[in-house]
């Protein structure tokens, strides 16, 4: 498998603070990698130099092939990147149908071929029935699967999900987890998420990245990660094991 | 053509709409002259709180400077007849491109300097108070003293030329009206329309989203701006005169979104309703304290203002919503 994502060295510093460290790991395509570690680590900002919201200090990123570094956040979703927000940020006023089709339009001129593709999307995601809600009158579960649809309408090779799966309930969990699944396997989606639901990451990731204090303490196969000395020592506690 | 225009709503909203429209078009035959007068104004409001609506309710850029627009749009084509006899529909192809061109390099400087919120308001009432001292300067308007459009008595309405009875404006302003709400309801529904909404929502979910809010942005204000001179160019040949106090005072910018505000900022039809709620209600008291004997300075502006409070309160997302409501419409567009 080639590297669909590859992020070399990268580093970034706010003021005084060096939020992330030098990392480097390589995505393939059609895999699904999650990153961990403790809050503050610097995951979301990891997630949001890929994103294009911050650029790096040092490093870069690549994604198919291209430098996306520095490039700013529409050009990189244009690019085939789609994310979602660690804190949910539908567009509150609109109707689930509406937020859905904002995504759609993305790589569609037409808004009628935005609309059904949206639909495809929203059945995906058991959002359907629920199409003509406004955004703001959702629930969080729904709500935070309303981003992913949102960002799974732009079309994206890579799908960023930053903590998709924080306050929901194990069922609701599951449910995520089994759509993200079906999707990665049928059309070869790539996902990398950023998650502490372990629950979540063990029944979905293929390869984990351990971060802590913006450096990359671990990396490997979700087994082996879990009974890393630094990993339980800086994250996750000797009793998850 | 008919069908696409008519896509999307009921059979009720398009009685309703049909019996406003034939209205508004038989008004004249039974209006007093006062009551044209009325409507004109009315209808001039309508027009360009749609056109303010494009920026804050699609868009969410709140501007206080739209008299500029209006400004640049009556003055560039009063001074081209005045000085060249150019009629006001060839001035029109001057007037617009340069409030687009004012437009654009506010935006500009907003957008690409990430000015937002308040800021931005306040970026645009510094723009039309450039205007207003600039004109107050600038010989070729005839500055301080005023642009004058010749006027005499008119026998009949040359519409070529803009001259003539307020009833052939009446109609002019009707069919921007009509014009501008099937524009406005086309762009909403068009895929720049769904990116202003998203960008009115969350601008930097939009732009993950892939939306390149500069450019998006950029053309809600352009088209924002053309659109609002050509109701100042209407302005121009109605009124005949031109200072710059009046015409780019900050006052003019607010009666400009009055209408929007109190009808439904971001809807389609709020625009028109509030013009003629807010219009309707200042005449109303103009003649209701005249008939009670109250003469006091400053009352209507008083009880206007009571007035404005008690709709803002009452209904905080315009009076439109309501009314939509309680007139059983509940077709999906805005």
């Amino acid at each position: 498998m080639s590297a669909l994502l590859s992020v070399e060295g990268v580093s970034k510093r706010f003021r005084g603070l060096l939020a992330v460290d030098k990392v480097s790991f390589e995505v393939p395509e059609g895999g699904i990698y999650a990153v961990i570690g403790p809050n503050g680590a610097g995951k979301t900002t990891l997630f949001n130099m890929i994103a294009g919201v911050h650029s790096p200090d040092g490093g870069a990123i690549t994604f198919g092939g291209e430098r996306i570094d520095g490039l700013p956040p529409n050009e990189i979703c244009q690019r085939g990147i789609g994310r979602t927000f660690q804190i949910v940020r539908p567009f509150p006023a609109l109707s689930v149908e509406d937020n859905v089709i904002v995504g759609a339009l993305m790589k569609r001129r037409d808004v009628t071929a935005a609309r059904a593709h949206a639909h495809e999307v929203m059945r995906r995601l058991d959002l359907y029935d629920k199409r003509a809600q406004r955004a703001s009158s959702m629930t969080l579960p729904d709500r935070k699967r309303l981003e992913v649809a949102r960002a799974l309408a732009t079309d994206p090779k890579l799908l960023l999900l930053d903590e998709v799966m924080a306050g929901l309930r194990p069922t609701e969990t599951d449910r995520i987890v089994g759509i993200l699944r079906d999707i990665n396997k049928e059309s070869g989606l790539t996902i990398l998420l950023i998650e502490h639901v372990m629950r979540a990451v063990m029944a979905l990731a293929q390869h984990i990245v351990v971060l802590h204090h913006g450096a990359n303490i671990a990396e490997g196969a979700p087994q082996a990660v879990v009974r890393d000395k630094a990993v339980i020592d800086s994250y996750l506690g000797a009793e998850a094991i | 053509m008919l069908g696409r225009l008519t896509e999307g709503l009921s059979a009720r909203t398009l009685i309703l709409l049909t019996l406003l429209l034939a209205v508004l078009l038989a008004a004249p035959f039974f209006a007093s002259d006062y009551l044209l007068t009325v409507l004109i104004l009315i209808l001039y409001f309508a027009y360009v709180g749609q056109a303010w609506n494009i920026m804050m309710g699609f868009a969410g850029h709140l501007s206080l400077g739209h008299a500029l627009y209006v400004g640049l749009g009556a003055y560039t084509a009063a001074a081209l007849y005045v000085h060249y006899g150019i009629g006001p529909w060839i001035g029109l192809l001057v007037a617009i491109p340069i409030a687009a061109l004012a437009g654009a390099f506010i935006g500009y400087l907003a957008f690409r300097f990430k000015v937002g919120g308040v800021y931005f308001a306040i970026l645009t009432i510094a723009f039309a108070e450039f205007a207003r001292v600039g004109f107050d300067h600038l010989a070729w308007t005839k500055g301080s003293s005023g642009l004058f459009l010749p006027v005499a008595q008119y026998s009949k309405n040359d519409l070529w030329h803009l001259r003539g009875q307020p009833v052939m404006f009446y109609y002019v302003l009707l069919v921007a009206v009509v014009a501008a709400f099937i524009g406005c309801r086309a762009l909403l529904q068009s895929r720049i329309g769904y990116f202003w909404l998203a960008i009115r929502e969350d601008e930097e979910a939009a732009r993950s989203a892939g939306i390149d809010t500069f450019r998006y942005k950029m053309i809600a204000v352009v088209i924002s701006a053309a659109m609002t001179s050509f109701a100042g160019v209407i302005y121009a040949f109605y009124y005949n005169n031109l200072f710059p106090e009046q015409v780019f005072h900050i006052s003019r910018s607010i009666e400009i979104i009055l209408g929007p505000i109190v009808g439904g900022v971001g809807t389609l039809f709020g625009p028109i309703l509030g013009a003629f709620v807010l219009t309707g209600l200042a005449e109303s008291l103009t003649e209701g304290l005249h008939a009670i004997g109250i003469d006091i300075p400053g009352a209507k502006q008083v009880f206007y203002g009571i007035c404005l409070l008690f709709v803002i309160m009452a209904l905080p997302d315009g009076v439109w919503p309501w009314v939509k409501r309680r007139l059983g419409l509940s077709e999906r567009a805005p």
